[in-house]
């Protein structure tokens, strides 16, 4: 009897490293949900152990990092048609798409239990919605089937603050509401004022994106439509308990540049955009990314002020 | 295929084996830690050994005190 096995189909190359199994996580998506799940959770009336707290924060950001694991795992024949999802672990074979799955199930099992363990059992129930939505009917029926796709799935990416209110409140209140809404409707004009220059990709692929069902003056008139519902969400935060002067001012100031952005995107045809190389789709949809960032950190300073009489109403 | 000591295949199951290690390191730190805070946090939790204490019972008309934990 030995020990020594040989595979002869063994290829060193499909070996994969530590590093393949967390860009199965997708970490830069992880980096925004830990940010805004963070700031939902530091926004609330209610105040967690810290250690809680980072727990909390942590299995969001797990569960997150699973629904990317399924994704890549039910997305891996398009992965590997598009240039930018061409190098992702799955369709590059160095982890099989059985792997991914597993990997994806335990991860999803693992961060719902801990999260309810360390909080409560709502902020545990609200990860596994957001990951059944962002995994079945995101990845698995509305992605491949529907031109709307990107603005129902947004929701996935909507429910971060909202569960990290309801980890430190154990409950959904209105701020937590409308901090959803707030991303749920920032998405579709963020997505597709990158698919106005990246769609390529898309195509190729057979994603049903706007800009390749309905066209770019559609998508064009769509990120209009979308930024201007933006607004009452964006300002009515600010009147709630969270809001203050910081950050209404900066929502009024983000809101009124980003409405500009879009109407700018509005107003020119696809052989302007050409002309200039999407200058303008590129700048608005670097600037979406500011937006949102600067809204959830203009919600922090509040939060970060109460304790010295300055923040909020 | 000349066998190496320390071939790229191995490093990779190496930089595997220990990345899950210090997972499974990080989950038992995370375990010990939360339950120092729910222990620690935890209010009235004197009913480990099934023996009745009349001062942890609710005063008449008063909810039920929690056990503790959440």
């Amino acid at each position: 009897m030995t020990d020594i096995r040989i595979n002869p189909t063994f290829s060193a190359q499909a070996e994969a490293g530590f590093g393949d199994y967390v860009a199965l996580l997708k970490p830069r998506v992880m980096s925004l949900v830990v940010f805004t799940a963070l700031a939902g959770l530091l926004v609330a009336p209610v105040s967690l152990h810290p250690f809680e707290a980072a727990v909390a924060v942590l299995f969001i950001a797990l569960g997150g990092g699973a629904s990317g694991a399924l994704n890549m795992w039910w997305d891996s024949d398009i992965d590997a048609v598009m240039k930018r999802t061409q190098g992702r672990p799955v369709p590059a074979g160095r982890v099989a798409p059985g792997e991914a799955l597993a990997i994806g199930l335990a991860l999803s099992g693992i961060s719902c239990v801990m999260l309810a363990l360390a909080t409560n059992v709502l902020a545990g129930a609200l990860l596994a919605f957001t990951i059944f939505f962002y995994a079945v009917v995101y990845t698995i029926w509305l992605k491949r089937s529907t031109p709307q796709n990107i603005v129902i799935g947004g929701a996935a990416g909507a429910f971060p603050p909202m569960i990290g209110w309801a980890a430190a409140t154990g409950s959904v209140g209105l701020e937590a509401v409308l901090m959803f809404m707030l991303i749920f409707v920032w998405t579709p004009p963020h997505f597709w004022s990158l698919a106005l220059f990246m769609n390529a990709d898309y195509e190729k692929a057979g994603v049903p994106m706007l800009t390749v069902t309905h066209g770019k003056r559609v998508t064009r008139n769509h990120i209009l439509a979308y930024t201007l519902a933006l607004v009452p969400f964006s300002l009515g935060l600010g009147l709630t308990a969270i809001g203050g002067p910081i950050y209404m001012a900066a929502a009024v100031v983000l809101n009124l540049a980003f409405v500009v952005g879009a109407w700018a995107i509005w107003r020119r045809d696809e052989a302007a955009a050409e002309a200039d190389r999407h200058r303008i789709e590129k700048k608005v949809f670097g600037f979406s990314l500011l937006y949102l960032f600067l809204h959830f950190g203009a919600l922090l300073a509040e939060a970060g002020l109460k304790p010295w009489g300055l923040g909020g109403w | 295929m000349t066998i190496r000591a320390t071939h790229e295949l191995h490093q990779r199951r190496f930089s595997r084996n220990l990345g899950l290690g210090l997972v499974l390191v990080a989950f038992i730190a995370i375990m010990f830690g939360l339950t120092v805070v729910k222990v620690t946090r935890g209010g009235s939790m004197q009913g480990y050994d099934h023996v009745v204490r009349p001062e942890l019972l609710p005063a008449d008309g008063a909810p039920a005190a929690p056990a503790g934990g959440n």
